[in-house]
C-alpha cells in the first residue's frame, strides 16, 4: 500500500512538472511544424516571462496590492505581454533575415540569441537566484499520518488546470480560427500558402508570439512551484521542453502535450527511485534513444525528403 | 505608405520599450527572504527611451537608410580588385605563417610570465577551434556537445595520473585516442540524423558527459574535480624546484642555470605551440586529401555526393572523429596547464565560446579561426571592466554575423586549380 501510494506521489509531481514542460514544448512544435527550424531562444523566452512575473508580483507588493486573483492576473499579463514581445523582436531581429537559408544558419543565429538573452537578463538582474513568492499555499492529503500520506498541493492543481485550459484554448484556436487555419495551411506548404494569398509574415510572427505566451505561463507557474528564478532558469528547461516536443513528434501540438507529460513522468520516477541527480540523464538519454529509433516522435509524421 | 510607416515604427519603438523597460529598469534586489524593486538609475532608463526613439526613426526612414548602406559598401576600395592570383596568395600566405610561428617561438622570452599563461590559454583555444572547424566549418556538422571531448581528453589524463602515474607525454596519445574513440562511438549512431537533430543530440551528449563527471564522485571527484595533476617534462627533466618523481633530474640544475619560475610556464607556451601548429598542419593536409573534399562535397549536397558513391557515414564519421581527437589534445594540454580539473571548466558555454570562434573566423578557414581564436581569447582580458559583456557581446556577434556575413571574417577560399587562358 504504502508503495503504491509513494508511485502516485511521484506520479502526480511528474504530472505536474510535465505538463509546465508541454507549454513551453509547444512554442517549439509550431515553430519547427511552420519553418521547420529549432527555436534555441525559446527556454530563454519562458526565463524572461518568469522574471517578468516576478517583477510584476513585486510591484503591486510595494503599492499594498496582495488580493490573489488580482496579483496573479495582473503578473500572468505582463508576462504574456512581455514575452511575447521578446518572442516577436526575436523573430524579428534574429530568424527572419536569415530564413530559407542552409539550416545550420538559423541554428546559430538562434544560440547566439539564447546566449544574448541570458546575459541581457544576468547583466540586467545579477546572477544570483531569487527567491519566488508561494502565491499559492497549501494543500490536501490523503491516506494517514502513520502510512505515507499522499499529497497534493493547491499549486499543483493550479498548474494542472491551467495548462488544460491553455491547450483547449489553443486546440480550439488552431482548428476553428482564421489565423489558425492560416497557420495549419502554412505549415503543410509554405510557398502555395503565400501563393493562396496568406501573408505568411504575419503566421510565422504569430506563431511566435503564440509560443512566447504559452511560455510565459508556463514561467509565472514554474517559478511560483520552484519558489525561485535565475537566469539560467530557462536552458535547462528549454532542452527539456524541446525533449517533449521530439518525444511526442515535433510539429505535432497534441504530441507535444504527450511528451510533456511522459517526459514529466520519466524524470519525476528517476528522482523518486534512483536520485535526483540522474534526471537530466535519463531526459537526454531518452532523447538521444527517441531520435535514433523513432526519429518521428510518438505522433509526428514521417518527413519525406524531396530533391 | 507614409501612414502605414509611422503605424510600423511606432509599433516597433513600443515593443522596444516593452522588451527592455521590465528587465532593464526595475530591478529585483533580494535582501534576505525579501524581495523588493529598486528603479535603475537615470542613465538606463534614459538610454532605454533614447533605443526607443532610435528602433522609432530607424523604421520610419528606413529605406533611405538602407540605400546610404548600400552606398558605404561600394566606397570600399578593396571591393571591385580582383583576387590575387592563387600561387602568389598561396606562396603569401605560407611565408605569413612561417614568420609568425617563429615570431611566437621567441616571443614568450620577452614578456611577463601573465601574458605567457594567456598565450598558453589562446593556444589551447587555437587547437579547440581548429578541430572543430573540421567538424562544423568543413563537414557542416553542428557539434555542440564539442566540450565532452576536451573533458575526456582533461579527465583521462587527471586519471591516468592519478591512478596509474602516467606523464603528460604518455597520456597524450591515449587522451586524445580516448577521445576519438568516444567521438566514434557516438558518431556512429547520431551522424544519420539530420543537422539540427544532430545538434541537440551533441548538445544533450556532452551535458551526460558532465553530470556524469559531477556525480561519479568515486572516481572523478565530484565537483571538487582532481588536483595534483603533473607538469609535462622535457627528457625527464622537471620544472619544478625539487624533483617530484623517482629518477627525474630538475631542468635548472641539469643545464647549470638559477631557477626561475619562468621556464616552466614558458615551457608549457612551447609545447602548446608545438601542438597547436601540429593540429593546424594535420587539418591542413586533410583539407586537401580526398576526405577533406569529401567532407565539404557532403556538407554543400549531401544527395549529390551520395550519389556519386561517397559512403555519408564514413564521411561524417572520420570528421567528427578528427574532430574529437584534436579537442583531447587540447584537453590533455589544458589539465596539465591548469594542474586541477573540475566539471565546472566544461560546461556548455565553452561548447559555445568554440563555436562562437569558428563562426566568427569564417567556416572551414584556418587563418580565420586561429585569428578569431586569439580575438576572442585576448580582447576580454585587456577590457577587464567589460568583461561581464563578453558573452553579451558573444551572443550578439554571432546573430549579426549569421545574419550579414555568415562566411565569417576571413571566409575560405577554395584551394583550386585554374586552367590556362584559351587561344
Amino acid at each position: 500500500m504504502q508503495d503504491l501510494l509513494y508511485f502516485f506521489q511521484q506520479l502526480i509531481n511528474g504530472l505536474t512538472i510535465g505538463s509546465t514542460y508541454a507549454l513551453i514544448a509547444i512554442g517549439y512544435t509550431m515553430v519547427y511544424g511552420i519553418i521547420g527550424m529549432i527555436n534555441f531562444a525559446h527556454g530563454e523566452i519562458y526565463m524572461i516571462g518568469a522574471y517578468t512575473a516576478l517583477i510584476a508580483i513585486t510591484g503591486l507588493a510595494t503599492l499594498g496590492i496582495t488580493w490573489l486573483p488580482i496579483v496573479l492576473l495582473v503578473a500572468l499579463i505582463c508576462a504574456v505581454i512581455v514575452s511575447s514581445s521578446m518572442g516577436w523582436a526575436v523573430e524579428r531581429v534574429a530568424y527572419r533575415p536569415v530564413r530559407g537559408r542552409h539550416r545550420l544558419i538559423p541554428l546559430i543565429s538562434a544560440i547566439g540569441m539564447s546566449i544574448f538573452l541570458q546575459n541581457y537578463v544576468h547583466l540586467a538582474q545579477g546572477s544570483r537566484n531569487i527567491g519566488f513568492p508561494a502565491l499559492i499555499e497549501g494543500g490536501f492529503q490523503l491516506g494517514s499520518e502513520d502510512t505515507f500520506p499522499l499529497s497534493i498541493s493547491y499549486i499543483q492543481i493550479t498548474i494542472f488546470i491551467t495548462t488544460l485550459i491553455c491547450m483547449t484554448a489553443l486546440s480550439t484556436f488552431i482548428a476553428r480560427s482564421r489565423t489558425g487555419r492560416a497557420c495549419r495551411a502554412v505549415s503543410q506548404d509554405l510557398g502555395m500558402a503565400s501563393l493562396l494569398g496568406i501573408d505568411t509574415n504575419r503566421i510565422i510572427s504569430a506563431t511566435f508570439v503564440i509560443g512566447a505566451a504559452l511560455a510565459a505561463v508556463a514561467g509565472l507557474l514554474l517559478g511560483m512551484y520552484y519558489g525561485s528564478v535565475d537566469p539560467l532558469f530557462g536552458f535547462i528547461a528549454g532542452l527539456k521542453a524541446f525533449t517533449a516536443a521530439v518525444l511526442g513528434g515535433i510539429g505535432s501540438i497534441p504530441g507535444a502535450m504527450l511528451g510533456g507529460l511522459i517526459l514529466g513522468v520519466a524524470e519525476s520516477m528517476t528522482s523518486g527511485y534512483l536520485s535526483g541527480e540522474y534526471k537530466d540523464v535519463v531526459s537526454f538519454g531518452l532523447l538521444i534513444l527517441i531520435l535514433l529509433f523513432k526519429p518521428t516522435g510518438l505522433l509526428g509524421k514521417p518527413e519525406v525528403e524531396k530533391i | 505608405m507614409a501612414a502605414n510607416n509611422i503605424k510600423h515604427a511606432l509599433f516597433c519603438a513600443v515593443i522596444t520599450l516593452v522588451i527592455s523597460y521590465p528587465i532593464l529598469g526595475l530591478n529585483l534586489v533580494a535582501d534576505g527572504a525579501v524581495v523588493y524593486l529598486e528603479g535603475a538609475t537615470t542613465f538606463t532608463v534614459v538610454s532605454v527611451f533614447l533605443a526607443a526613439v532610435v528602433v522609432f526613426l530607424f523604421q520610419l526612414f528606413r529605406d533611405d537608410i538602407m540605400a546610404r548602406l548600400g552606398f558605404i559598401s561600394r566606397l570600399n576600395p578593396l571591393s571591385g580588385r580582383d583576387p590575387m592570383p592563387q600561387q602568389k596568395r598561396a606562396k603569401l600566405e605560407s611565408w605569413v605563417l612561417t614568420g609568425i610561428i617563429v615570431l611566437a617561438l621567441f616571443w614568450p622570452f620577452f614578456v611577463s610570465r601573465g601574458s605567457v599563461d594567456l598565450a598558453t590559454l589562446v593556444l589551447i583555444y587555437i587547437m579547440l577551434a581548429l578541430g572543430l572547424n573540421v567538424v562544423v566549418g568543413l563537414a557542416g556538422l553542428l557539434d555542440l556537445g564539442y566540450v565532452a571531448f576536451y573533458a575526456v581528453g582533461a579527465y583521462t589524463f587527471a586519471l591516468l595520473s592519478q591512478y596509474a602515474g602516467f606523464s603528460f607525454w604518455m597520456a597524450l596519445p591515449i587522451g586524445a585516442c580516448l577521445a576519438a574513440l568516444f567521438g566514434l562511438v557516438l558518431g556512429f549512431p547520431v551522424l544519420r540524423l539530420r543537422g539540427d537533430y544532430l545538434a541537440i543530440v551533441t548538445l544533450g551528449f556532452g551535458e551526460i558527459i558532465r553530470i556524469l563527471l559531477n556525480n561519479w564522485t568515486n572516481l572523478t571527484g565530484g565537483p571538487n574535480g582532481i588536483g595534483g595533476i603533473p607538469e609535462p617534462t622535457l627528457f625527464g627533466m622537471e620544472f619544478g624546484r625539487r624533483i617530484k618523481e623517482e629518477g627525474n633530474t630538475s631542468f635548472h640544475e641539469t643545464l647549470g642555470i638559477a631557477y626561475a619560475s619562468e621556464h616552466k610556464v614558458i615551457f608549457l607556451y612551447l609545447i602548446a605551440l608545438v601542438l597547436a601548429v601540429i593540429t593546424g598542419l594535420i587539418i591542413r593536409r586533410f583539407m586537401r586529401m580526398p576526405v577533406g573534399r569529401a567532407w565539404e562535397a557532403l556538407r554543400e549536397d549531401e544527395i549529390a555526393a551520395r550519389s556519386l558513391g561517397l559512403s555519408r557515414t564514413a564521411v561524417k564519421l572520420s570528421a567528427f572523429t578528427i574532430g574529437a581527437f584534436f579537442a583531447g589534445f587540447a584537453g590533455t594540454v589544458f589539465a596539465s596547464k591548469q594542474g586541477f580539473i573540475s566539471p565546472e571548466s566544461f560546461v556548455f558555454l565553452e561548447s559555445a565560446i568554440v563555436l562562437a570562434i569558428v563562426v566568427l573566423g569564417g567556416m572551414g578557414s584556418q587563418i580565420g579561426v586561429i585569428l578569431a581564436a586569439i580575438a576572442v581569447t585576448i580582447l576580454p582580458e585587456l577590457a577587464r571592466e567589460f568583461s561581464d559583456y563578453r558573452m553579451l557581446v558573444f551572443g550578439a556577434a554571432m546573430v549579426l554575423m549569421m545574419v550579414w556575413r555568415p562566411q565569417g571574417l576571413l571566409p575560405m577560399r577554395r584551394i583550386h586549380i585554374e586552367l590556362g587562358k584559351q587561344g
